[in-house]
């Protein structure tokens, strides 16, 4: 009976058989996947998770400055199970950047941004920026002290562009100060806008995948060495071998999450900060701002850029450069091979580098300028005395060098001779 | 369309013209059509409307008094200076980064040393143009807090920024300019923030 209704709807739309057949049952990848290979299809529940918490949020929430922070709090207190459905979206925004943060990793240490799989990284850096939006208009909603001056602070980064930037402020704003209009529209870009766009990133991210093929740990380019049947020697079907290893990635994954949400969710103020439990008052800045945790290395550089020719601009700038100069990695990465196991020292190194500066300015980020003290008098330079602000300068350096040299030492380094195929053993 | 390029005999020639005319007019109709979205994001007449001026009554106002108002959403600070402030001003121009405001936004009348149309009667906006937190009064006798050569002014909380009582930003500070001069108008004991004679004339 259900194979004859199975017939039935087959024959009508093969699609549906096709498609799958196409991406998972018969896609084969390399064999070898690691941990590291986990990552993404974490990405892609958590995302699920964050929909289906949003959905049900939205049904209590009111997108008003009157009656948002109330609402949240009754969220929390009075709607059965509703602080269960809070804590899950809340702790799925930071689980959402670990998991992709680990996952660009992955790229970095693999070189699954070099050819032909540019298209897939850029992709990715796009689904990155649009995460990073989806996560600033949703940290507004509650409507508590750090959603209010964070999003003050962060439009004003706008305002800071020469020439069009306080027209831009306003526009983005809709009020001359973040007001119930900002609340409503970030509201909307929250719940419709950034969420459509990043399930149509989703889509092109795996169609590009997929159509060339996934990398591996090694490198190696496992379509050169085809069997008989036309399929990848060091290939195996995605479905079921690594549906089933995701699936194990995911227990373990769900675990750590559900032990966040019941026992950590604020972690600390790291992913929900304190002043958030005050309503947002428009006339009372408090004494320290800093973003959530998953912006700061790039509010670390913000801060690290003097102002010049009395300008915020040059720094705003240099955080925007910091982001987008992702894009340019396929380019910028002009090594032969593409996993660091046959890469040189230099590119360990300055990847050790780049990691070691990306922590360090993300922990300063959460902190004001004077957390590590100031230096005495005259070693007053560039304008502060501050010990954390050199170390982010430096920290900075750094990052841009580790993008801006790579066209350099990545040809300058020696490598390894990649093999014809995966080594025996290496799973 | 390129002479070099082939063309391909089977291809109608007026027929593709016609297929790139309705897609370029329909591609301009698209455009179009995004406008209203656009415009719609702008402060609707509402908030444009709170946006509006308003009078403030500031005859109650001491000497050495700071009033604030609320204008647009945001603090704006009345203070009556006392002569000792003002005189602190001229002292403390070595150590400022814009003296003369030059960098920094105020209305023509504003543009003098006590950056205000009369000089007892300073107004300005109280956010900080670093990244727009509010900073808060520290008079000269806070020495023991901010430092012994303090000659008294602004201090705000987030990022340092220091401001002397016109408003003009110590060196040193992550703030790029000066504070704000609203646009306003004296008029005997009111003062009309957000309104002067070039807003009006607009």
């Amino acid at each position: 009976m259900i194979a004859r209704v199975w017939r039935w709807f087959d024959s009508r739309m093969p699609t549906v058989r096709q498609e799958w057949a196409r991406h998972a049952a018969e896609y084969y990848a390399p064999k070898n996947f690691n941990f590291w290979y986990f990552f993404g299809s974490l990405a892609l529940l958590v995302l699920v998770l964050q929909i289906v918490s949003g959905i049900f949020l939205t049904m209590n929430y009111k997108p008003d400055a009157n009656l948002a922070f109330g609402s949240v709090e009754y969220i929390m207190r009075d709607v059965p199970g509703g602080w269960i459905i809070r804590y899950l979206h809340s702790t799925g925004a930071s689980a959402f950047f670990i998991v992709v943060y680990l996952h660009m990793f992955r790229a970095l240490l693999y070189g699954s941004h070099k050819e032909p799989r540019e298209l897939v990284w850029i992709f990715g850096v796009l689904i990155y920026l649009t995460l990073m939006g989806e996560a600033f208009f949703g940290y507004l909603l509650p409507w508590g002290q750090m959603s209010f001056w964070g999003a003050q602070v962060i439009v004003n980064l706008f305002g800071s562009v020469p020439f069009i930037g306080p027209d831009l402020a306003l526009w983005i704003r809709g009020d001359y100060v973040v007001s119930d209009a900002t609340l409503n529209r970030f509201f909307a870009l929250h719940v419709i806008a950034f969420p459509l766009v990043l399930l149509g990133l989703v889509v092109a991210h795996l169609l590009a995948l997929h159509d060339v093929g996934s990398n591996n740990p090694e490198g190696v380019d496992i379509k050169k060495v085809k069997g008989a049947d036309g399929h990848p020697v060091d290939g195996i079907p995605f479905h079921p071998y690594y549906t089933v290893k995701d699936l194990a990635g995911a227990v373990v994954f769900l675990a750590i999450f559900a032990f966040v949400m019941f026992f950590v969710p604020e972690m600390g103020g790291y992913f929900l900060e304190n002043n958030n439990f005050i309503p947002a008052d428009p006339l009372k800045t408090p004494p320290h701002i800093a973003p959530v945790w998953y912006f700061t290395p790039f509010y670390s550089i913000l801060r690290a850029v003097p102002p010049l020719f009395h300008s915020q601009f040059p720094g705003v700038l240099a955080m925007g450069i910091a982001t987008l100069i992702l894009f340019f990695l396929p380019w910028l990465d002009r090594s032969p091979v593409k996993s660091i196991r046959y890469r040189g020292t230099l590119y360990k190194a300055w990847l050790a580098a780049f990691v070691v500066v990306f922590l360090i300015l993300g922990y300063l980020g959460t902190e004001p300028t004077t957390v590590w003290g100031q230096f005495n008098d005259r070693w007053n330079i560039l304008d502060t005395k501050d010990v954390a602000t050199w170390v982010a300068r430096l920290c900075s350096i750094v990052y841009f060098l580790f993008f801006f040299l790579m066209p350099w030492y990545t040809t300058r380094d020696r490598v390894m001779p990649v093999p014809e195929r995966l080594p025996a053993m290496v799973h | 369309m390129n002479d070099n390029e082939k063309v391909d005999p089977k291809v109608n020639r007026a027929r593709r013209k016609l297929v790139v005319a309705t897609s370029v007019v329909g591609g301009a109709a698209g455009l179009g059509a995004a406008a209203p979205f656009v415009a719609s994001m702008w402060p609707s007449e509402r908030a444009r409307a709170a946006g509006a001026p308003i009078e403030v009554d500031v005859s109650r106002i001491a000497p050495g008094e700071l009033a604030v108002f609320e204008w647009r959403g945001k603090p704006v600070w009345v203070l009556r200076r006392t002569q000792e402030m003002l005189a602190s001003l001229k002292s403390v121009e070595p150590r400022l980064s814009d003296p003369s405001s030059k960098a920094s936004e105020q209305p023509k009348y504003a543009e003098n040393e006590h950056r205000s149309a009369k000089p007892d009667l300073l107004v300005l906006v109280g956010v900080c143009t670093h990244l727009g937190c509010s900073p808060q009064e520290k008079p000269a006798e806070a020495k023991a807090e901010m430092g012994a050569d303090w000659p008294g002014g602004f201090y705000c909380p987030c990022h340092g920024s220091k401001f002397d009582f016109a408003g003009r930003v110590f060196n040193g500070s992550p703030a790029p300019t000066n504070l704000v001069v609203p646009p306003y108008t004296v008029v005997d004991n009111k003062v009309v923030i957000g309104e002067d004679e070039k807003t009006k004339g607009a």
